[in-house]
């Protein structure tokens, strides 16, 4: 049954990555792994690029996208509900139980860890994405990594811009140089 | 004193009020339709829609409701909706809340994930992914430098990052198990800190 499977796995994702959007990367990674089938690790880059550029939560973007191509419209709106049932379950509870929750020491102490470790398990998520986008094999794609560096010093000098613009910025570059090279 | 109408400016004390679901699904509907990147972007739009507008609660409660959103698993965006929803209708209104706050996203994505699929093998559209890749691969990794600089903040940090960074790499050890295992290292370290000191 497809559909259950797709609502697990989200779920999963759901109750497992803190910090956001881009901290459930490292576990649609995992699932490019468990479940060729469904994404790609090229799919996930275009995800990400189309999550970024519309509006709505990037994490609920990607958990749609990746649930449509899965299984149509319904399975992105499986994937979806299966990505926010643990929040919802979450929240209800810390409402009612908890209250600072929030200022809690021993809450405070464990992300202390955690949000190292989130950073880390992005980074993971990059050197993937790298790994299909600027390399291939041992080989260095050389107009990517070029436009890689490039578009890494714009984007920490230009702070305030949209990263919409950048996503254009970078469909512009791929028509002008006919990437993927 | 029951004023109803606008409250007065420059002073915080206002009368909260009730929310309809109708209401609550429409206004997080907006919120997840107009802003882009959700999470931290969604701020500024949460406060014009629920203090601002409905004053269904106040700066202070927004803060909170975001500080622990940010804390606890899942979508920031998400777990704020379920947040507000159920503070102002209970489960209800919390499930009411996150479903309008996602739906846009649900609409939207598939409508262009549609059109991608069958436009796919067209070569125009092929060479302007190439490049949006690799701003993809850009832009994240501005946003970890920005996480970088707020999360590894002594040496013991910057470690558990580098171990967490080759463990994943090289060991391919699960996200899944990376999560419970940063919490205790996170415990551990406070507590060996607090006694040292």
């Amino acid at each position: 049954m497809i559909y259950l499977a797709l609502y697990w796995e989200f779920f999963k994702i759901g109750l497992f990555s803190l910090g956001g959007g881009l901290a459930t990367l490292p576990f649609l990674y995992k699932l490019a792994e468990t479940h060729p089938a469904w994404i790609s690790a090229q799919t996930i880059a275009d995800m990400i690029a189309i999550s970024e550029s519309t509006p709505g939560p990037i994490g609920i973007n990607m958990a749609t996208f990746a649930g449509f191509q899965v299984a149509g419209a319904v399975g992105g709106l499986i994937a979806t509900l299966g990505e926010i049932t643990p929040s919802i379950i979450i929240i209800i509870l810390i409402a009612r139980f908890l209250t600072a929750f929030d200022k809690n020491q021993n809450v405070k102490d464990a992300f202390y860890g955690l949000r190292p470790a989130v950073v880390g398990l992005i980074t993971f998520a990059l050197l993937k994405l790298m790994g299909v986008t600027l390399f291939h094999g041992q080989v260095i794609h050389m107009k990517e990594t070029i436009l890689y560096g490039v578009l890494v010093l714009c984007i920490l000098i230009w702070k305030k811009v949209h990263p919409f613009i950048w996503i254009l910025v970078g469909s512009v570059a791929g028509l002008m140089f006919q990437l993927p090279s | 004193m029951r004023p109803v109408g606008p409250p007065s400016d420059g002073q915080h004390r206002m009368k909260k009020r009730e929310a309809g679901l109708w209401e609550l699904y429409f206004s997080f509907f907006k919120i997840g339709g107009l802003t882009f990147g959700g999470g931290y972007a969604m701020l500024p739009m949460l406060q014009r829609e629920v203090i601002d507008r409905h004053h269904w609660v106040d700066e202070q409660e927004v803060l909170d409701i975001y500080a622990i959103g940010q804390c606890t698993p899942g979508i920031i965006a998400v777990n704020t909706a379920t947040m507000i929803g159920y503070r102002k209708r209970g489960v209800l209104g919390a499930i009411v809340a996150t479903l309008g706050e996602v739906t846009p996203s649900l609409l939207i994505i598939i409508t262009l994930a549609s059109i991608l699929l069958r436009l796919q093998d067209n070569l125009w559209i092929q060479r302007a992914f190439g490049g949006i890749r690799v701003a993809v691969c850009a832009l994240i990794t501005q946003a970890i430098v920005n996480l970088a600089k707020k999360s590894l903040v002594d040496w013991q940090t910057i470690l558990l990052y580098l171990l967490v960074v080759g463990a994943s790499t090289f060991a391919h050890l699960s996200p899944l198990a990376v999560v419970p295992l940063a919490i205790v290292y996170g415990l551990m370290v406070q507590h060996l800190k607090r006694r040292a000191a």
